[in-house]
């Protein structure tokens, strides 16, 4: 009986090839209105800078082709729109589609950032609502809409660090920065032209106030802080910290990717903090999309204000709005154009549907933090136990006695139909289990989590090889990211051999 | 796999092996097992300048990139090509063919402070403790 | 609030759990002198359909309704709704970056699309997965140039768009670079003799923009002779990347720095766009930005996975290629859908348009009294004019037309004072070309 059975060949949605794979000559997704123009010969207009051949390789699929093509290599993918990313410091709530919406309406979608001023005073305004919002959350005075991104916000406080004490005649050479930071803090302040000094953190995950003392001269710029730190803890000496870096001249950076932890309970403003980057696409729900777009706004101090990257924002008379780039200190531009103003436009939705029940989601992340905190301490290792934020920093110190890491609980947690939390970082705890759900989880979503992570906790005692193997259950299994590094592919070539996709 | 007791060894997990003024570089098997698969391996060029206790090169994992520091001074007369296409020589025999440059040294005497292979073996044996307690 | 699932029950269950009274307990790490005692004076809270009348007010606030034919580094082009309907997509629009590969397999096949796709435009080896649009691209491949060659001095033309070239110096500014400008001759491209003169073993990169700021095409293959003689890089900037449809690419660029805008993202008063560089295989150790690679898994099925991460601040922290981490993966999707929508076919038609209705527009501009071109260069879609009167006059009054006139060179070129920068798309219809032009002769000879 068994060989009249034929194998089943899978449909092609199950194993999508690349776009070109699936081109062949002559096949159009998309027509263009006829030209109602006198037809120009492009080989006369342009000679020598005509372009021979059409673009090699391009592809040539029919509409229905693009459609299926994308929709089936989106259906491989995880989303917020499926279920809980647990990742800690990365705020992963729910993008509401309004938001969508209106950055999208003609009127808003459609401006022209060169156009007439006049003609711009709805966006103007967008960015001023947005400003104001902005400043009111964090209790700052001045604000910039202009960096792409929490790592060019960052770069951006930095420069107007750098100007305001080359301002007062020295720019000083160091940033100090806690050994749990993310990252980009390092990278960032090498960028801006700074030595970077590490700070350890005390027993507690706090600054170590002690060595900071010790550690703050006059060659230092400026302290780059997380708060909470990327324990999720509070750093209750803030208000020391500043006052520290006051005396020796130095200024107190705020880390603002933790905000979803503040946001109407404290102001950093009122901490001493002189001057912080926001992650719109992390509190502000503006969606990830993937890897972005953000935004990463910076709000500082009236001292810092002179500095900002131009255009800034002002208000003339009749409360006609314009952007002036005539600022002489101003550190210059980080990016061409106001910003992704795009982004900028979700931000502002977002904020305007919660009002000052903004202050709601904030206990929401925390209480769910916490009853997710409560429920794995025992299971997992708890490195440090001053009171979690809206994130809790586990370690795997338990799991590893039987030779099961992060990253293998990690993958498995994959199995029980969950992203995974942050493995990378804090740099301080070993093997690391950085969880943040956020307010966007109900009780029911949490209380999956907790019995996903207590069954894979049981599973790396009883059962090790089944978490060390994970995941079992996607499409692909464990990649070969050795062989990814070794020889690196990162294009389709005309003359590579079609191959057979996964499943 | 043992280590060759004619080579000294630094706390920073790399070999040297001398031959009169000029001697051979490398990292020790304790430094590849802990770095994992080597995909990449940055050289100095024939000519480069080392300083002992600076940094002259950089092997690199997937996940991680590890600084290699001189374990003595001198100039770099060779450095592994084989390395370029065949990082994963490394980890396969990091004393022997995975060996990273060849130096005529600046002052031979420098060696003599390095730890010889017994006293390696009794620091790694520390470290494998530290990291399990 | 709609965005909360929980019920003031399940609050108090959870609460209840930890053994708390109130959620004010959990937060009392916080110093008390420093808790909010009151709430947060913001406009709110708004339902659906107020936050949507907030935005729908505003865009009435804006240009609706008006003919523009403004360039200068952003484009207006076709964009296709087949883009949006993918972008919506929950899977594509609310994923995160895909540091977890299994479960990314969407997104990594569409940016090792999207790379193949930059490549096969530039004529370059290897794309990244994008950075935060043209003007941060340029910056970042000059910055790659100077890791590459350990030299200082940047030659960058005058005839780079001008906000790219504050970018630059805002950066230049902290990293010790010194960036000199190169003019341009009357035919509107670089002065070479002058570039020339400029260049010594200290240049780690010669940037130009092609088309150029003012619209004109650049010779690259002097220009890369010149650069390469002196040890430096050639560093080619485009913003109007659908040029590429019809233009022969950058080939001779040892680095290309791309605004893809043009590429189905709306113009959106300024962003998100997509930037991305593209280089030689031999240089991508030194790029910036993620980079998805092709490989397979433990059962020989074809994946990818973000790669050469070791280049990244999450792994090289201070010694990291940049501190780039959040990009513009959306917009690089938006790029990668539109592309594959337009094709070979499509991208070439679509570029013969804009060349056809810029030069239309050119042709009757010609033939008012006084306005002539600017520059010789051949050009694509955008051109300048030399007005016998003051462009903003002019401008002004274009605009009782509803028409937003060109760009005023003059602002950002005082020695163009006169001059507008014209950019016409395939989305600049015959009529609103021709009542351009017939409100522009008229505003030249009203009387004041």
């Amino acid at each position: 009986m068994s060989d009249k059975i034929k194998v089943a060949r899978r449909h092609t949605n199950r194993s999508e090839v690349l776009i070109f794979e699936k081109s062949s000559p002559g096949k159009r997704a998309f027509e263009l209105p006829p030209l109602d123009v006198p037809a120009v010969n492009a080989g006369e207009a342009l000679g020598e800078f005509r372009r021979a051949e059409g673009v090699e390789g391009f592809p040539e699929v029919s509409e229905i082709e693009v459609i299926r093509h994308f929709t089936r290599l989106s259906t491989w993918n995880y989303a917020i729109d499926l279920g809980m990313y647990p990742l800690g410091s990365c705020t992963m709530k729910y993008n509401p589609r309004v938001n969508e919406f209106v950055a999208r309406l003609a009127g808003i979608a459609t401006e022209h950032p060169y156009q007439p001023q006049e003609l711009s005073q709805g966006c103007l305004k967008i960015l001023r609502q947005l400003e104001k919002c902005l400043l009111e959350i964090t209790g700052m005075d001045a604000i910039t809409l202009q960096p792409a991104a929490g790592a060019q916000g960052e770069l951006t406080g930095l420069l107007l660090i750098r100007a305001y004490h080359q301002r007062n005649g020295n720019p000083r050479k160091k940033v100090l920065i806690p050994d749990s930071a993310h990252g980009t803090n390092p990278a960032t302040a090498v960028i801006a032209g700074y030595e970077v000094e590490n700070i350890k953190s005390n027993a507690d995950g706090q600054v170590d106030i002690a060595k900071l003392r010790e550690q703050v001269t006059g060659d230092v710029a400026a302290l780059m802080l997380t708060n909470p730190s990327t324990l999720g803890i509070f750093e209750q000496q803030i208000p020391e910290i500043a006052e520290i870096l006051h005396a020796k001249g130095a200024l107190l950076y705020m880390d603002g990717a933790n905000m979803n932890a503040l946001a109407g309970i404290t102001r950093p403003g009122e901490l001493g903090v002189d001057v912080m980057h926001l992650n719109l696409h992390k509190t502000f729900s503006t969606p990830h999309g993937g890897g972005g777009p953000g935004a990463g706004p910076v709000a500082v101090r009236k001292i810092l204000e002179p500095f900002l990257p131009v255009p800034v924002l002002v208000e003339k008379e009749g409360g006609r709005l314009a952007l002036d780039c005539n600022r002489k200190e101003s550190v210059g531009r980080v990016r061409a154009f106001v910003g992704n103003f795009g982004v900028l436009v979700r931000a502002l939705a977002y904020i305007l549907a919660y009002g000052p029940g903004v202050r709601q989601a904030t206990e929401d992340a925390v209480l769910n933090a916490n009853y997710i905190r409560k429920h794995l301490e025992g299971a997992f290792d708890l490195p440090y136990t001053r009171p979690s934020m809206h994130e809790v920093v586990f370690s795997d110190a338990i799991q590893k006695r039987n030779g099961v890491n992060t990253m293998d609980i990690a993958k498995r947690l994959i199995d029980y139909g969950f992203h995974p939390y942050t493995t990378a970082f804090p740099l301080i705890v070993s093997g690391a289990l950085m969880i943040e759900p956020t307010e966007s989880e109900s009780k029911e979503e949490c209380d999956y989590f907790i019995e996903a992570m207590k069954a894979i906790a049981e599973e790396a005692e009883k059962n090790p090889e089944l978490v060390k193997t994970a995941p079992h259950t996607t499409r692909v299994r464990r990649l070969d990211e050795v062989a990814a590094a070794r020889k690196p592919v990162l294009r389709w070539k005309p003359s590579d051999k079609r191959s057979e996709a996964a499943d | 796999m043992g280590y060759p007791t004619q080579y000294r060894y630094t706390k920073d997990h790399e070999w040297i092996e001398t031959k009169g003024d000029t001697a051979t570089i490398g990292i020790t098997d304790y430094a590849q097992h802990e770095l994992g698969d080597v995909v990449f391996v940055e050289l100095p060029a024939a000519g480069a300048r080392l300083e002992a206790g600076k940094t002259f090169s950089s092997v690199e994992s997937v996940k991680a990139v590890s600084e290699i520091y001189a374990p003595a001074s001198g100039q770099v007369v060779e450095a592994n090509a084989v390395l370029q296409n065949k990082p994963e020589t490394i980890n396969s025999d990091p004393h022997g063919g995975g060996w990273l440059v060849k130096v005529k040294l600046a002052n031979p005497a420098e060696v003599n402070s390095l730890m010889d292979a017994a006293a390696y073996e009794a620091y790694i044996e520390e470290k494998k403790k530290e990291a399990s307690a | 609030m709609r965005y909360l699932p929980k019920s003031p029950a399940e609050r108090q269950e959870m609460l209840a759990a930890l053994g708390a009274k109130s959620i004010e307990e959990l937060f009392s790490s916080i110093p008390e002198a420093y808790r909010l005692k009151k709430p947060l004076n913001l406009p709110g809270p708004y339902s659906e359909a107020e936050v949507v009348k907030y935005f729908e007010e505003r865009a009435t606030e804006n240009s609706s309704g008006y003919t523009s034919l403004l360039g200068a580094g952003v484009y207006s082009h076709l964009r296709s709704v087949v883009t949006d309907a993918i972008l919506q997509r929950g899977e594509f629009l609310t994923s995160y970056t895909p540091y977890q590969a299994e479960i990314s397999q969407g997104t990594l096949q569409a940016i090792f699309e999207f790379q193949t796709l930059m490549c096969q435009l530039t004529g370059q080896e290897v794309a990244n997965a994008s950075m935060y649009d043209g003007s941060t691209a340029t910056t970042e491949a000059v910055l790659m140039a100077e890791r590459m060659t350990g030299r200082r001095r940047v030659l960058a033309a005058r005839s780079l768009h001008p906000e790219y070239r504050d970018v630059l110096r805002t950066y230049a500014k902290n990293s010790g670079l010194r960036v000199e400008e190169i003019s341009y001759t009357p035919s509107g491209a670089l002065d070479e003799k002058g570039l020339k003169a400029a260049l010594r073993e200290d240049v780690c990169a010669v940037v130009v923009q092609s088309p150029n700021f003012f619209g004109s095409i650049e010779g690259l293959g002097a220009l890369a002779e010149l650069a390469h003689a002196s040890g430096a890089l050639l560093v080619v900037a485009v913003t109007e990347a659908l040029s590429l449809g019809v233009m022969r690419p950058p080939v001779e660029a040892d680095i290309v720095a791309m605004e893809g805008q043009s590429f189905g993202l709306a113009p959106s008063y300024g962003g998100p766009y997509v930037g991305v560089i593209a280089s030689k295989e031999k240089f991508v150790r030194q790029m910036p930005g993620r980079l998805a690679g092709q490989t397979h898994d433990l059962e020989g099925r074809r994946g990818f996975v973000l790669t050469l991460a070791t280049r990244e601040q999450h792994i090289r922290r201070e010694k990291a290629t940049s501190n780039i981490c959040t990009n513009q993966a959306l917009c690089a999707l938006a790029a990668t859908v539109h592309l594959s929508l337009l094709g070979k076919e499509g991208i070439r038609e679509m570029a013969e348009q804009n060349v056809a209705k810029a030069r239309f527009a050119l042709s009757l501009l010609e033939k008012i009294p006084g306005v002539k071109r600017s520059f010789t260069a051949p050009f694509f879609n955008e051109f300048a004019v030399e007005l016998p009167r003051s462009v903003k006059i002019v401008n002004a009054e274009l605009l009782k037309s509803k028409i937003i006139g060109p760009y005023v060179l003059g602002a950002a070129y005082p020695e163009l004072t006169k001059h507008a920068l014209v950019c016409v798309t395939e989305t600049t219809s015959r009529a609103e070309i021709e009542r351009f032009a017939g409100a522009l002769k008229a505003a030249l000879e009203s009387p004041f």
